[in-house]
């Protein structure tokens, strides 16, 4: 398993599907969409023919069944490939490869309470005729018998509350796992009722299972891109997770200051802290700290708002039921305890606003983090409140400071949106529907309002560095707008319907990013020009829901002008459907070439004789360099490595034969020479060469032949043979061959 | 893989003070012992020796109280007019007065008429004390002079007349024996070295000066006037240290505990507050029935002693402290049993069996584990969770109802059960950290038992109950609403800063309770 792929064969049509059956050696089955008609689907078994080359077109094609379902949970192949079987909606269909017969199924269509009855996904007994099926109403039916078109038998397992997602049968066929919503996986034995355990509490749905095939571990796929690894005594293994995507994020993005790592909804209740250099989970902070229910329609708690102070020694965080008559709030302030390098719930405030709470910010003060530290939350029941760190009076209590509410701003009883406050937190500018109004940071005095009607504020910023004195806001009729706050003024207003803005921490640079007919845009600015510095337009057809400046490491060094904005931060985006996409300076292939030196894992490589032979060669050559006490300077080291390395790394069965490489590999060889005459000759024939490549100059190609004859030979022993002519011309004619391929790797 | 998460009971803060480590030391004492006296209590000294007596200075008379007496055990009454500021020398033997016709009485204080008199201040002397060589007093008169006395030739050494208003206040360096600081009603505090002709320092109080202390090293004094009492650095030339401003009447005495860690005061505004000496915050707080004009702490912290502007002296002694009686408890299982096997050191071919950690879940935890919810519910109303822990049995409510199951749990119950949810909701309903999950509750019952009102006297009656109580709350909170809205309209006439801060703290404490709409609707019954 190298990741190398050895055959291609193009089918022509959208594989849905695909099932690889030991027993069919030559063919493989897929499931394409059926010509010429929507939303129907068939099951075709592909003929791979055995014909020598990369790319092969696959044109046998031979339908086995008609009208299936597109999910490849709903067929499954039976015993030793005997039958093929597949569900759809409320029926099931056997077909039978050697008596070339079909049996139809059903269940009766009826609604319970519980939900429909339609078949969901299917599995076969590896050693019986047995198939068992999941519905839609949580039950599990076993057929048997269903060679016969009548006297077929089924039986009914029912634990499963709602949607049995997926099934399979272990290795022996003793035992069935099943799991669903519940995020539950079922172990029946011996296809009883009674005798089953569970594994509960895996996180999050259930979508697909499978059993290795030495039959020691499964592996559940769940709905929240996680892989978890169950071994066979059903004990928990190993969770393989990336971003956990869960069903809305709610608290945006954002970084914490300390790791640097984005920050936003992960598991129910859970903030995941996701590192975006090694695309790994940091760790998932338990918010709402209560039993997460796996059922669908309930009101769970849900966590919507998030906010680091500028130190990352504070998280505040709000979480939210819905209730029909009022909703369940609790706002939640964290503190980072160095001991146990997490965070630690300093405060429990219920109830913080009477309504949803719309937004949250620290003052973020970056010198002194102290008392001073303020938090500021809006809510839609038209007041914002100020909360501070208050210190307990009494020394020996058990944490000293604490947090309650400090004031209580309202403007005109409009429901407060958005709040931000000024880099120099001296300023708080809080809108109010379609107004903003600026407050004083001390004394909690309005200093003035802005308003650009009509249209409510959906977003506001003030601007940083050098452009500090601006105010800017983002209205919901499509306007952004740019206040100057030393004369109370509008500044400059622009048409734009701007869904996300979104300042650059580090710089003056704020990015707004509209949603205009069907796609998104993007522009950067600086607030103290009305002319964006960077336009990219309909850079994505989804609609952009949050977006993020990510402070980078080090500052990196940017050759165009037209990325200079994003030389200290990185921007990042989520779209609606939960991808995150973020813009790079690089061109295309400067990006793919540190991956692809990524495939190459030299510390892993075996040690195989001929590695071993390379190795003592170089070092002879270094001891060499010694000896003679004098500074080689090798102005190609690396130009014989990706050859060699090419060579050592693709695997054996894929490589041509030895004297397919013999002309490369030596070649490679010859350019290393000690001597600078030596190294000028290489060079020289290296050119040379290239150009009897073209030409096929034969008498150029002699002489390098025998130049390679000359000084590798002694080293490579094995090869040490006085070539005939005959092979010379085989060798030859083999050079002008085209292997440009082997870059390829 | 997460483990099961046990149901949150919420703790809810306790209204009103903080219990601290200080507010459960100044509360050791019992009920005060009041004693009326014939005026109005200018100075309150304990004796520095054992038995710890306390001359009291009211009006022409110097009463010596003991430890528990309530009757004078001593009494000078050889003044004409008002006697002030009855003061013990360290040795607990003499004890020196300053008088309203201007003379200064020295007593022993086992005999009956005055060892020394000293004549020489023109006008009362409100204060007078000894340094700490024993051999001279220091005096303050309202002739606005500070003298310095010999004993033993009962002479004045030295007369300084810096002050121009009252002097009413002036302890001894405990230090240095010829440092004495005197507080004036020209609101100076000055600083005398009896070595000098003239005054060392001059700290500038801001008001009239009603009372000053020097702390037992010397290097801070505290000076009372008008509404501030304020902590000075002498070492530091008298710099300011701390400006504490918690009485709203003028403070009259001041009095640090034994060790030096609390500083008090006392006021006119009847309060007594009780300062951190490190932090300078207020850690706790005496009030009294009238004004307080002097007040004393004996050594160790034994006896408070209030005097009031009314001639009430008020005494608190401290309650002993409790032994804590040695239970017979249950025998225990012998300490080789629960060491056993735990010190083994595994060697190196042992193969380590490790025991997974077995939590311990409460009962109810243990039925939502495996979504029992009816049996959780009957868990928690078990008496001793529904009496003594109404907080767990509302969060397994909650919690219910989160998981969608509440009514399915309420639903099938028997007339005993039903009368058990009723008693209990229709007590905790109007409890403000209860009412949002309660009134919820109610609901859910009245809905289900709706039909079968009047089939059981007992459901019935509890239906009534639960009205009733409801009517209250609400009648309440209209009243409440009420008081909100005049404030409001004062707070309006007001053109000060930041109404509002006001307003949220009476929002917080008023205003828990959701608006109580739902019942109006679901209590037709």
């Amino acid at each position: 398993m190298d990741g190398i792929p050895i055959k291609t064969f193009t089918v022509g049509s959208k594989l849905l599907a695909l099932y690889a059956l030991a027993s069919f050696e030559d063919s493989v089955f897929v499931v394409i969409p059926k010509s010429g008609e929507r939303d129907t689907f068939q099951l075709v078994s592909v003929k791979l023919t055995k014909a020598a080359g990369q790319d092969l077109e696959a044109k046998e094609l031979s339908v086995v069944l008609d009208g299936v379902d597109a999910s490849p949970k709903c067929i499954a192949f039976g015993r030793e490939g005997e039958y093929v079987a597949s569900v759809k909606e409320v029926n099931l269909q056997v077909y039978f490869f050697k008596r070339k017969q079909l049996n139809r199924f059903s269940v009766s269509a009826m609604k319970t309470k519980s939900g429909k009855n339609h078949f969901m996904c299917i599995a076969c007994h590896p050693t019986e005729d047995c198939i068992a099926t999941g519905h839609a109403d949580g039950k599990i039916r076993l057929w048997r018998n269903f060679h016969h078109k009548k006297e077929y038998t089924f039986s009914t397992l029912h634990w499963h509350h709602d949607t049995v997602m997926d099934l399979a049968f272990s290795l022996q066929g003793s035992s069935l796992l099943s799991g669903g919503v519940e995020s539950v996986i079922v172990l029946w034995r011996n296809e009883s009722e009674r005798q089953r355990d569970f594994l509960p509490r895996l996180g999050s749905a259930i979508e697909y299972i499978s059993v290795s095939p030495d039959g020691t571990l499964c592996c559940t796929l769940h709905t929240d891109n996680r892989i978890t690894i169950i071994n066979s005594n059903l004990r928990f293994s190993r969770s393989i997770q990336g971003l956990i995507k869960s069903t809305n994020v709610k608290t945006g993005l954002v970084v914490d200051p300390r790791t640097k790592a984005l920050v936003l909804n992960g598991e129910p209740g859970h903030l995941q802290f996701y590192c975006l250099q090694s695309d790994q989970q940091l760790f998932s902070l338990d918010i709402v700290q209560r039993q997460y229910i796996h059922q669908a329609g309930l009101n769970q708690t849900d966590l919507v708002k998030v906010a680091f102070s500028a130190q990352g020694e504070w998280l505040a965080t709000v979480e939210e039921r819905e209730e029909v008559t009022d909703p369940e709030l609790q706002l939640k302030l964290w503190f980072y305890d160095e001991e146990t390098q997490s965070f630690k719930l300093n405060t429990r405030i219920s109830m913080p606003h009477e309504d949803h709470i719309t937004d949250m910010c620290f003052r973020d003060i970056d010198e002194v983090e102290d008392e001073s530290l303020i938090l500021v939350t809006t809510g839609s029941d038209c007041v914002f409140k100020v909360w501070v760190m208050v210190e307990d009076t009494d020394p020996e209590a058990q944490q000293s400071v604490s947090w309650s509410c400090d004031f209580v701003g309202s403007y005109h009883n409009y429901q407060a949106t958005n709040c931000c406050f000024s880099e120099d937190g001296s300023l708080l500018a809080v809108s109010f529907e379609e107004t903003v109004t600026v407050w004083d940071s001390v004394t909690w005095d309005l200093k003035c309002t802005f308003c650009y009607s009509p249209g409510k504020i959906r977003n506001i910023c003030f601007g940083r560095l050098t452009c500090s004195k601006y105010l800017i806001g983002a209205t919901d009729h499509g306007f952004l707008c740019c206040w100057n706050l030393l004369t109370c003024a509008l500044e400059w207003s622009a048409y734009l319907n701007v869904v996300v803005l979104q300042p650059d921490p580090l710089s003056e640079h704020i990015a707004a990013i509209s949603w205009l007919s069907k796609d998104s845009s993007l522009f950067v600015f600086k607030p103290n020009e009305p002319r964006p510095i960077y336009i990219q337009r309909n850079f994505c057809k989804e609609k952009i829901q949050l977006a993020v400046f990510v402070p980078r490491e080090e500052p990196e060094t940017i050759g165009s002008a037209k990325y200079l904005w994003l030389r200290r931060s990185q921007l990042f985006f989520l779209t609606a459907t939960q991808e995150l996409i973020t813009l790079s300076t690089k061109s295309l292939e400067e990006r793919l070439t540190p991956s692809s030196k990524q495939l190459a894992v030299e510390e892993s490589l075996p040690v195989t004789p001929f590695s071993l032979l390379l190795g003592k060669h170089r070092r002879h050559q270094s001891q060499e360099d010694i000896d003679l006490g004098k500074l080689v300077v090798r102005n190609k080291p690396e130009q014989d490595s990706p050859a060699v390395k090419e060579l050592l790394h693709t695997p054996a069965h894929v490589l041509p034969s030895a004297s397919f490489l013999c002309p490369v590999f030596i070649n490679s060889l010859l350019i290393s020479k000690e001597n600078p005459s030596a190294e000028e000759v290489a060079d020289e024939v290296e050119m040379e060469s290239e150009k009897t490549e073209a030409d096929s100059d034969e008498e150029r190609d002699v002489t390098e032949m025998e130049q390679e004859d000359t000084s590798p030979v002694e080293l490579l022993g094995e090869i040490t043979c006085k070539l005939s002519k005959s092979q010379e011309k085989e060798l030859r004619k083999l050079r002008k061959m085209d292997y440009s391929w082997i870059s390829a790797f | 893989m997460a483990t099961y998460k046990p149901v949150v009971v919420q703790a809810f803060p306790r209204l009103g003070e903080r219990i601290t480590q200080d507010t459960l030391y100044w509360r050791g004492y019992k009920t005060p012992v009041q004693i009326k006296e014939f005026g109005a209590v200018n100075k309150i000294d304990f004796s520095p020796v054992s038995p710890y007596n306390y001359a009291v200075t009211a009006s022409s008379r110097i009463h010596i109280y003991g430890r528990y007496s309530q009757e004078p055990i001593k009494t000078f009454s050889r003044f004409k007019d008002a006697a002030y500021g009855a003061t013990y020398r360290d040795d607990g033997n003499l004890l020196v007065a300053g008088s309203e016709e201007g003379s200064i009485r020295l007593f022993d204080i086992s005999g009956r008429a005055p060892l020394r008199q000293f004549d020489g201040h023109a006008k009362p002397v409100h204060v007078v004390g000894f340094l700490s060589d024993k051999y001279r007093i220091f005096s303050g008169a309202d002739d606005y002079s500070s003298n310095l006395w010999d004993i033993p030739s009962a002479t004045e050494i030295v007369s300084y007349s810096e002050h121009n208003d009252y002097v009413r206040c002036g302890c001894a360096s405990k230090v240095n024996a010829d440092v004495f600081i005197t507080g004036s009603y020209d609101h100076t505090v000055k600083l005398f070295d009896a070595r000098r002709k003239s005054s060392v320092m001059t700290i500038e109080h801001g008001h009239p000066v009603e009372s000053v202390l020097l702390f037992p090293s010397g290097g801070l004094l505290v000076s009372a006037g008008g509404r501030y009492v304020k902590v000075w650095d002498v070492l530091k030339g008298g710099q300011l240290l701390v400006s504490l401003k918690n009485h709203h009447k003028t403070v009259t005495c001041l009095c640090l505990n034994s060790s030096g860690q609390r500083l008090l005061s006392g006021s006119l505004d009847r309060h007594v507050k009780i300062y951190s000496t490190t932090s300078y915050k207020v850690v706790h707080s005496f009030s009294y029935a009238t004004s307080i004009l002097s007040l004393a702490l004996s050594p160790e912290d034994e006896t408070i002693v209030i005097g009031m502007t009314n001639g009430v002296l008020n005494v608190k002694h401290r309650k002993p402290e409790e032994r804590k009686v040695k239970s017979q408890k249950k025998r225990q299982p012998t300490y080789r049993t629960y060491v056993k096997g735990r010190t083994y050191m595994p060697k190196q071919e042992d193969f380590c069996v490790s025991k997974p950690v077995k939590r311990v879940l409460r009962k109810y935890d243990k039925l939502l584990k495996s979504f029992q919810s009816s049996k959780a519910l009957d868990a928690v109303l078990e008496p001793p969770i529904r009496l003594y822990s109404p907080e767990v049995t509302v969060a397994v409510m909650q919690e219910l109802h989160r998981r969608g199951t509440l009514r399915s749990a309420l639903a099938g119950r028997d007339e005993k059960q039903v009368n058990l949810l009723l008693t209990f909701v229709a007590r905790r309903v109007i409890e403000p950290r209860f009412t949002s999950v309660l009134v919820t509750v109610a609901d859910i019952i009245t809905d289900i038992y709706q039909p079968v009102v009047g089939q059981s006297a007992i459901v019935d009656r509890q239906f009534l109950r639960l009205q009733e109580a409801i009517g209250k709350e609400i009648d309440y909170q209209e009243e409440l609403l009420e008081v909100l809205g005049m404030m409001d309209a004062l707070f309006a006439t007001f053109t000060k800063k930041r109404p509002h801060v006001h307003l949220t703290k009476l929002d917080y404490t008023v205003f828990s309770l959701p608006a109580s709409s739902p019942f109006q609707t679901s209590m037709k019954s």
